[in-house]
């Protein structure tokens, strides 16, 4: 309950604190104007990490520490596109440039190595620091991997890395997702990669590609910290879990009152008990009926409860990214923020939801920390 | 010499101001803008060293031509100014 709320707008960071009267109030503002992508707590330090996106100037790194505020740090980078080389996507000719369009997640190692973040951006590079983000390490071993000129963009006009889920039992052991490669893991730190999408189904290819791993589009990817052989799978046309650490997934169905959406949050300590925020499907994105709910499974997929208590349920067109749902700690308190700029709070694993404030700029990303 | 100058919107984020130079090409000329003002070259150029795409840099009033070598010539008396394109924010 005393958990901190992060929030990254297209106009900045808030960070809120609840009240003794139980809301939530703003104690800072930081980076107000420029666009906030990503924002991550480090429980480990008490370090933040904010992902900006200037635009004109390029994506940028801070870094907030308690004892001395913000501080720009070293941004990550490509290195140098050898002379000549030619970069391409096969299928549609695209070129990749080797720069950084967008921080599109940050996660911390393991709690044996304090220092080490991963990031993952667009055009589809994941990189590792372990010195608090002073310097970053691009993985080759994924960049440079034989398939990563057929990945493609999902939304975005190039492919990137939005999930990245830190095994807690051994923090060697990563998986990732890309928008659009489908689901990796590495158990090496990232220096072998394998592909572990299997079960997934995309309905915008071929029937006879429906199944193929590497076109995958896995718009959300969690762990359960207390049962990690968990996933949940927020995917672009369905909701997906594995069991078997990532070594199988299988879809959801039905899932609620639609299979599409972004977001996904799993309960910390019951890797039964999913939370996501559904929309009609992909040519129209937003909710079904102007109804803002949550969907909420206690089961494992078997059912689904609508929740909407304290949510609009009529003219609301409230997108939510796929960043901007978060659950803390205890599993008991949930915050989402939509493109509309209103964030609302839950107390009660979702039953009762407050509205925070329906003003904030675009929300991109909610953390509790 | 070739005189630099700076867009406001930029001295926001890092510290840059009015530069005198010496060179005969804008590579010469970033060059020692950049060593005066190291924190300001990755919000010009992209880890490729190339001009970012919304950003347009003026040689005497005319848009910069190389935008990934930066081999457009200066002259002793040039002015060159670092701006934002209108493309690229919101």
């Amino acid at each position: 309950m005393d958990s901190l709320l992060y929030l990254g707008t297209k106009k900045g960071l808030f960070v809120l604190r609840r009240g003794e009267n139980g809301r939530y109030i703003i104690q800072e503002r930081a980076f107000l104007g420029d666009k906030v992508v990503y924002v991550h707590p480090d429980s480990r330090n008490g370090f933040v990490y904010a992902a900006l996106d200037h635009g004109h100037f390029g994506v940028k790194l801070h870094r907030f520490q308690p004892d001395s505020g913000w501080k720009e740090i070293t941004t990550p980078a490509f290195p140098p596109k050898p002379d000549g080389f030619v970069d391409k996507n096969p299928h549609t000719g695209q070129e990749v440039s080797w720069t950084v369009q967008l921080i599109w997640s940050l996660a911390r190692g393991g709690a044996d190595q304090p220092g080490v973040l991963w990031a993952g951006t667009i055009p589809g590079g994941l990189f590792r620091t372990a010195d608090y983000g002073d310097s970053w390490q691009l993985v080759d071993s994924l960049w440079h991997h034989p398939t990563r000129q057929s990945w493609f963009g999902g939304g975005m006009d190039l492919p990137g890395i939005h999930s990245i889920c830190v095994d807690p039992r051994d923090s060697r052991r990563v998986v990732i997702g890309i928008s659009c490669a489908g689901v990796w893991l590495t158990e090496d730190s990232g220096q072998t990669w394998v592909t572990r999408a299997k079960g997934m189904r995309a309905a915008y290819m071929p029937p006879e590609q429906a199944d193929q791993e590497l076109v995958q589009d896995p718009h959300c990817i969690v762990q359960c910290p207390s049962a990690p052989t968990t996933y949940w799978c927020q995917h672009h046309n369905g909701i997906f879990k594995s069991t078997d650490g990532a070594e199988n997934w299988v879809e959801i169905t039905p899932a609620g009152v639609s299979a599409f959406g972004f977001a996904v949050a799993v309960h910390p300590q019951d890797p039964n008990v999913a939370w996501f925020v559904p929309a009609i499907k992909d040519e129209k994105r937003y909710p079904e009926g102007g109804r803002v709910i949550v969907s909420r499974t206690r089961d494992g997929g078997e059912h689904f409860d609508v929740l909407h208590r304290g949510l609009p349920q009529s003219d609301a067109y409230d997108l939510v990214y796929r960043h901007a749902l978060a659950v803390d700690d205890d599993g008991q308190v949930l915050a989402f923020g939509s493109t509309t700029g209103s964030l609302w709070v839950s107390a009660n694993q979702g039953d009762d939801w407050e509205l925070v404030n329906a003003h904030f700029p675009p929300i991109f990303a909610v953390q509790f920390g | 010499m070739p005189v630099v100058h700076f867009t406001q919107n930029l001295v926001r984020h890092v510290e840059c101001h009015r530069l005198e130079t010496t060179g005969d090409t804008l590579v010469d000329v970033l060059g020692q803008v950049f060593a005066r003002f190291p924190r300001a070259k990755t919000y010009v150029l992209d880890e490729q060293g190339a001009v970012r795409k919304h950003m347009v840099i003026f040689v005497d009033g005319k848009q910069l031509v190389d935008r990934t070598k930066l081999t457009d010539p200066v002259h002793q008396s040039s002015q060159i100014y670092i701006m934002q394109a209108l493309s690229g924010g919101v």
